[in-house]
């Protein structure tokens, strides 16, 4: 953690030479003439021995291991093809579904239009997504909503070690799924919900805000008539 | 006739709009103006108004354009009806399809194709007030929007144009000393590496005016870099404050 607080934060442009050393290039650069610069307008970051640029903006770049949510556009009687907010589609195999499914019995299970939480299995050379749902977690997303932000502010939506979407669940009473493409599930009570999406539209909006979470947690308190504060006390 | 009327340089080297010879007209850069496009940039210079939206990496249609190998750019420059005096008929026309190709080509040079096979990068560029020298003001917008976009590209194109009036070779040409000028030649280039992406001349130059004309707007270039490099700066700069704090979280 000090380690990587060492480094300035400092916004890189695409072209922009990457002063380190002893490093790899990582996602978001590239190297020419032993040089790492950056390929995208971002933040460099360090971890294991490559330089990364967290990407400031952008569309979702799927990556292996990343859960998103997605949703079906086409089913035939082995796969289903899904839409998980990348420039390409992803196939969903039978096989990678936690169901014994019958050939040619796949609309069954899941059809067109429904919306799946799925981890991203493999991404090839060829952009060539491959998706899996036989994971613990992982399922078809039945009630609720979904909402979608920016994929760069996802991190924003769930804080620091997760208390943003913590704070978020513990006063809506929903539960809520911040999928890394962009996608967010919200399920809950009405009220719970209405209040939740209004959160997270305010976090997107004012992402740069310094105080943020305090500025969520009072809307939040407001909104929903909660004082988990005052709860936590009452308790003890 | 009109040239002789029209005086576009003076005896002390000033032009008719008060410039030196290599003076460029004010720029002005701003990047993130469309809520709804990935990446977008609006630019004036001088009287130039244009604005540029990038949509995409996204799956290509129609299909059988797609490419296997590699992302098809496809840049489309337009000319609003009221951006210049006599209305413009709407539409593309030579004049716009050329420019667009030539936009595309040069764009390619610098982003990562061959990081998004089968997909397509959208550029749309406006040109909502036109006074000479807008396919250079396109590209350059164009460049600050793709980088706004989160799209990889391994540097920026800044563009501007050189030409001839009165005899002596000048950056930048306006309206009237495109008009009534002897030879405009707009340049884009990478300006960290010096590679040229985009030349045209228009008229007649010698050897050594070409080459006094290709210094010009390459100093230029630089310059507006720098003003690209500022606009996306200050698009990001309040999110970037706030990015240690919020850097090392974790998924759900």
């Amino acid at each position: 953690m000090d380690d990587k607080k060492k480094y300035k934060r400092e916004l890189l442009l695409p072209g922009d030479m990457i002063e380190e050393e002893g490093v790899k290039p990582g996602r978001g650069t590239f190297k020419k003439d032993n040089k790492i610069y950056a390929a995208k307008l971002g933040v460099k970051t360090v971890r294991s021995g490559y330089v990364n640029i967290a990407a400031q903006s952008g569309r979702y770049d799927p990556r292996k291991g990343d859960k998103v949510i997605g949703t079906v556009t086409d089913v035939n009687s082995s796969i289903w093809m899904v839409d998980v907010n990348s420039p390409f589609p992803a196939v969903l195999h039978v096989n990678d579904v936690p169901w014994r499914v019958e050939f040619g019995d796949t609309k069954s299970y899941i059809d067109v239009g429904d919306a799946i939480l799925v981890k991203i299995s493999n991404v090839d050379e060829l952009k060539k997504i491959q998706i899996s749902m036989d994971e613990e977690g992982l399922r078809k997303l039945n009630n609720g909503q979904i909402i979608e932000i920016a994929p760069s502010q996802v991190p924003r939506i769930i804080g620091r070690k997760g208390s943003m979407i913590s704070m978020l669940k513990n006063y809506t009473d929903c539960r809520i799924f911040v999928g890394q493409n962009g996608r967010i599930w919200v399920d809950g009570p009405l009220e719970g919900q209405y209040v939740a999406v209004k959160a997270i539209q305010m976090i997107e909006e004012n992402a740069q805000v310094v105080g943020l979470t305090d500025a969520v947690e009072e809307y939040l308190r407001k909104e929903t008539g909660k004082d988990l504060e005052l709860e936590r006390k009452k308790l003890e | 006739m009109a040239e002789e009327e029209l005086k576009l340089i003076d005896e002390k080297g000033i032009r008719n709009d008060g410039r030196k010879f290599d003076e460029l007209r004010p720029i002005k850069i701003e990047a993130g103006v469309l809520k709804r496009a990935d990446g977008s940039a609006f630019l004036e210079w001088g009287e130039n108004k244009v604005m540029a939206a990038v949509y995409g990496p996204r799956e290509m249609h129609p299909r059988h354009a797609q490419d296997p190998s590699r992302a098809v750019v496809q840049a489309r420059y337009n000319m609003a009806a009221f951006s210049v005096p006599d209305r413009k008929r709407p539409g593309p026309d030579r004049r716009s399809v050329e420019i667009s190709k030539l936009m595309s080509e040069a764009l390619e040079e610098i982003i990562f194709v061959e990081h998004f096979p089968r997909a397509s990068i959208d550029i749309f560029v406006e040109v909502l007030e036109a006074s000479a020298g807008t396919r250079c003001a396109a590209l350059t917008a164009a460049s600050v929007a793709l980088a706004d976009a989160g799209i990889p590209m391994s540097d920026m194109i800044a563009s501007c144009a050189a030409g001839k009036i009165g005899g002596k070779v000048v950056l930048d040409l306006g309206k009237k000393e495109d008009n009534f000028g002897q030879a405009d030649v707009p340049m884009g280039m990478v300006p960290t590496t010096g590679k040229i992406t985009l030349l045209q001349m228009d008229g007649n130059l010698t050897m050594e005016e070409y080459k006094q004309a290709m210094e010009l707007a390459m100093d230029a270039c630089k310059e507006i870099y720098k003003i690209q490099r500022d606009a996306l700066k200050r698009r990001y700069s309040t999110s970037i404050s706030t990015f240690e704090e919020t850097n090392d979280m974790e998924e759900e």
